[in-house]
């Protein structure tokens, strides 16, 4: 598929209502909450955010449950000397990021994290970057992305993170299957392991878990996405000489094998060869859904916006657990890197774009769904009004990818339900 | 620019976030760009209430920078008033609005909205969260009552006005909020504290109130400063405004809560019960109503005397928790410091008195190193502390926000009163017993039981995780793991399946807590089947086998 295409009609695909486009208060998260996960999948990085008092309580509001010896994010607050006047902005950022590797000599790679505050006012952190890395040559590098809310939601922050390391990765057109996206290490593992006995022969990741072990780009390369978010990484791969494979997201048993066949595809692996390796987790997917599909099947679901997981999880759910949609919310449509997953959504299913928090709820309580997938700011709100729901964070958190995964996925909507006929206590 | 690794406030629009949601009948329409919406999952999620915070923001984009913001601004005003139809009406801007200067204060009140309306200043990059709860609080109690306010010079209410008029004293309750430390449990302990003296309690806010609530605010007879961060200025406003004494003696700890009660006494013109007065040891009879004094003496506690502590959090739990260490524990304070400034006089004489010199600090940073300086037993502190305690390898207890979920806890534990000692003891001895459990295991290194890392005292603790942190495991108890590391070691006996190196290298791959159950489920599924091995594929056999 190329990214380059032209814009597709307002009607997403094929057999799917107009879109539903909306906008007012937007309840999701800004960028910097991707610091949660990406800190621990590259734990020789550090995220220092420069920002405000919010940004630095947003993080540890999400991550500071976790009790840390040794913290692997900070903010840089800006003060109101900050603001008075931009000339010594880089010399306190200099001097903040040397004492901060003074306490943390082992760190590797410093990322700065741009936030609305110096956005707004327009900091150039990539120039910051730029110096401290040549200050720092041989012993840190450091990069800048932005993860602000004005810019970013929720996952982008890791499309944007992911961008940033793209430059450091060396140039080489030699033949390898790229998957993009952070996955769980055990379900890194499981995908390399498949991918192998498909017979392709170099499997790298990116992001990897070391940030110094950047893998290498070029007109070899044939990238895979794992995550649905990465619009601009992927873009900014395919500039560097990779192509780009269609399919849809790994997620439940169909998605993943076409997911994993498109590679092999890509890579001249025989049909055959492709069945052999893949129709017995293909079956075993199935067998693991089935408890899953018993409690789902019928039951009425309404996404809300958040991680641009909304699309490829409904098309998993509806597919193969029988759910019924209601909405499909998501922050932003990318058609491109969606098409593969909206062409297998149920005919009929309503796509809502972007976000009127308080119209979306009115439609949601209208509309009654057995359950919600929606944001913690909302959870337990619509649980007291009796509308079960599935926190929609949780899928970023968990390993759901690929076919052993399936029934795991499937739990993870299935719990609330089975707890709310478990519990009695009226 | 201030490096900061952890923040003990947040920004000033939380502390107004809190008093609009701790009230009712109150919005709070906030300037803020997309994503500041957070804030909400301090309610939803550390409070763990089962609403959403009458908060509407404008959650503002980069396109709408190039457009016109101040409209943004407006549309979101009418919409929120429209829709949530509240008794008043907070407008404020987070850190970001602030920037672009769109004074959406003004924009309201140009707006005819027919409602009360208060226009938040709160500077975000000079001030924090209790400071923005202070002033908010304090600018809608002020907006509500300034009509009620009686010319200078009228002469103050007297201190009997209650016996006058033939009923019993009243007082106000003011400071406790959400997000406060233990507020729910404080007022409730206090209400019966103060109707087992016949007084009644008038209002009790942020906390529960409406605005038509506040309006009631003079009608006590005096106000208690629960929570001088929050309240402080209100109180001093009311004091000067309405003649209404203020009782700032703050009642955590057996000392303080007799002290309280007396200051209390004298201020409304009460005569001082018998059981208040201090018997031939020292102790009221109304002290033996908390069991810290009794627990406190037993021989159990022998120990804890010279127990070095370390001191820190909000001014008012700390200079609290000082007294109740020094006093009523028989600790050793080693160090003592708050992060609010506005109390700094305060947390400064308090710790004069032990000899110390008060660290004022809002810098992480700086309290782990005066902790390490300090080299305390026991470090009593806030969330943030439980970090540095945990490098340090220090037990430690949370006695201040900022606080996690595990800090808003279902059953009742105040800090205030004879119960709110009782709770203290508790809470202060349990981690030390663990320390003396680490010593041990520190001396023995060999044990078959206390290995690295166990805790056994903690064994049937609830697991502090919140529900972000813990995304996969929901319900994962922590009291497995230990079980589980026992009986991680594969048994070779005959005629069992034997794990392959890829097989076992798999189930490494599982979390830890439930690694000793898909190991149990995957040889059962192995013998059951009559395998000899069990590789990566079985255990993945067995685990889709097992999925329910």
């Amino acid at each position: 598929m190329g990214v380059s295409a032209p814009p597709l009609p307002s009607s997403p695909a094929d057999g799917l209502p107009e879109l539903l486009r909306e906008s007012g208060q937007r309840e999701v998260f800004c960028g910097l909450t991707s610091i949660v996960w990406l800190h621990r999948r590259m734990p020789d990085a550090f995220f220092l955010v420069v920002g405000s008092r919010t940004c630095a309580h947003l993080i540890q509001s999400a991550a500071g449950v976790m009790i840390f010896a040794e913290p692997r994010f900070g903010t840089a607050i800006l003060g109101e000397k900050d603001l008075a006047g931009l000339a010594d902005a880089n010399e306190e950022l200099d001097r903040l990021v040397k004492d901060l590797l003074e306490r943390r000599p082992e760190i590797r790679t410093l990322f700065l994290v741009g936030s609305c505050p110096s956005e707004v006012i327009k900091l150039d952190l990539a120039k910051a970057a730029e110096r401290l890395s040549t200050q720092l040559h041989g012993r840190v590098r450091v990069l800048n992305y932005s993860g602000s809310g004005i810019e970013t939601t929720f996952t982008q922050g890791e499309d944007n993170a992911l961008l940033a390391l793209l430059p450091l990765m060396p140039a080489s057109d030699e033949e390898q299957l790229l998957i993009v996206g952070t996955l769980a290490d055990a379900v890194e593992d499981r995908v390399r392991l498949i991918f192998e006995r498909l017979g392709i022969p170099t499997v790298r990741s990116l992001p990897p878990r070391r940030s110094t072990e950047l893998p290498p780009i070029g007109r070899g390369t044939r990238v895979l996405l794992a995550q649905p978010f990465l619009s601009a990484t992927a873009r900014a791969l395919q500039h560097r000489g990779a192509t780009l494979l269609s399919a849809p997201y790994p997620f439940g048993v169909e998605g993943s094998r076409d997911w994993m066949a498109a590679a092999a595809a890509a890579f001249g692996v025989s049909p055959e060869r492709v069945s052999e390796v893949l129709d017995p987790l293909v079956e075993r997917g199935r067998l693991a859904l089935e408890s899953h599909r018993q409690v789902l099947a019928g039951k009425r679901l309404f996404l809300l916006p958040d991680s641009q997981l909304e699309i490829p999880l409904a098309r998993f759910l509806a597919r193969e657990c029988g759910m019924e949609l209601v909405e499909v919310g998501v922050p932003y449509l990318d058609r491109q890197l969606m098409a593969a997953d909206l062409a297998l959504l149920p005919a009929g299913t309503q796509l809502s774009e972007g976000q009127d928090v308080e119209r979306q709820l009115d439609r949601v309580r209208a509309a009654r769904p057995d359950l919600v997938l929606c944001g913690l700011g909302l959870a337990n709100p619509l649980e007291a009004e009796g509308i079960a729901t599935k926190w929609s964070i949780e899928l970023v958190f968990s390993p759901i990818h690929g076919c052993d995964q399936a029934g795991d996925l499937a739990e993870l909507f299935a719990r609330p339900l089975r707890r709310r006929a478990l519990l009695q206590l009226s | 620019m201030e490096l900061t690794l952890w923040t003990y406030e947040g920004p000033p629009h939380v502390g107004a976030m809190r008093i609009a949601t701790s009230m009712e009948g109150v919005h709070y329409v906030l300037h803020a760009p997309q994503g500041d919406t957070y804030a909400d999952l301090l309610f939803t999620m550390i409070e763990r209430r089962d609403r959403r915070p009458p908060v509407t923001y404008t959650t503002f984009q980069a396109r709408d920078l190039g457009g016109d913001t101040a409209d943004l601004v407006i549309r979101t005003l009418r919409d929120a008033v429209d829709r949530f139809r509240p008794e008043a009406l907070l407008v404020g801007e987070s850190c970001t609005a602030e920037l672009i200067q769109d004074q959406p204060g003004a924009l309201a009140a140009g707006m005819d909205l027919g409602v009360p309306m208060v226009n938040l200043e709160l500077p975000a990059y000079s001030k924090k969260e209790n400071w923005g709860a202070a002033e908010t609080f304090y600018q809608l109690v002020r907006g509500l009552l300034k009509e009620q306010v009686p010319p200078p010079g009228s002469p103050k209410p007297s201190l009997d006005r209650w016996r006058v008029e033939g009923r019993r004293p009243r007082v106000n309750l003011l400071g406790p909020s959400l997000l406060g430390f233990r507020c729910r449990d404080d007022v409730r302990e206090i209400t019966r504290l103060l109707a087992e003296h016949g007084i009644d309690v008038a209002v009790v806010a942020p906390l529960g109130a409406r605005p038509a609530d506040l309006r009631r605010i003079p009608t006590a007879d005096a106000n208690v400063c629960l929570y001088p961060e929050v309240a402080g200025t209100v109180c001093g406003w009311l004091e000067r405004s309405f003649g209404q004494p203020v009782v700032r003696t703050v009642p955590i700890g057996i000392g303080a809560t007799a002290e309280f009660l007396r200051e209390l006494h004298a201020l409304l013109g009460l005569e001082l019960p018998v059981e208040l007065e201090a018997g031939a040891d020292g102790t009221s009879e109304a002290e033996r109503r908390s069991r810290l004094p009794w627990y406190s003496k037993s021989v159990d506690s022998t120990y804890l005397t010279g127990k070095r502590v370390f001191i820190f959090g909000d001014a008012t739990h700390a200079v609290a928790a000082a007294r109740v260490a020094s006093r009523e524990l028989g600790f050793e304070v080693v160090g003592l410091g708050s992060y609010s400034r506005e109390q700094a006089r305060e947390v400064r004489a308090a710790a004069k008195e032990l000899g110390l010199e008060a660290l004022i600090s809002d810098d992480y940073l700086a309290v782990e190193k005066a902790m390490a300086e300090a080299a305390p037993e026991l470090v009593l502190g806030t969330q943030m502390e439980r970090h540095s305690a945990k490098r340090l390898g220090i037990p430690c207890a949370v006695i201040s926000a900022p606080l996690h979920v595990q800090d808003v806890p279902a059953r009742y534990s105040p800090q205030m009163g004879w119960e709110g000692a009782n709770v203290l003891f508790d809470t202060w001895v349990h981690p030390l017993m663990m320390g003396l459990e680490e010593h041990l295991i520190g001396m023995f290194r060999h044990d078959f039981e206390f290995v690295d890392g166990h805790r056994s005292h903690l064994g049937d603790g609830a697991p502090s995780v919140s529900p972000t942190a813990d995304a996969v495991h929901e319900g994962a108890a922590s009291q497995g793991a230990a079980a589980v590391a026992l009986v991680e070691a594969p048994a070779a006996v005959a005629g069992e399946p034997l794990w392959t190196a890829d097989g076992e290298a798999e189930l490494h791959k599982i979390p830890f807590f439930v690694r000793g159950k898909v190991r149990r489920n995957t040889e059962a599924f192995a013998r059951e089947r009559g395998l000899a091995e069990i590789s990566a594929e079985t255990l993945y056999d067995a685990k889709a086998h097992f999925s329910r």
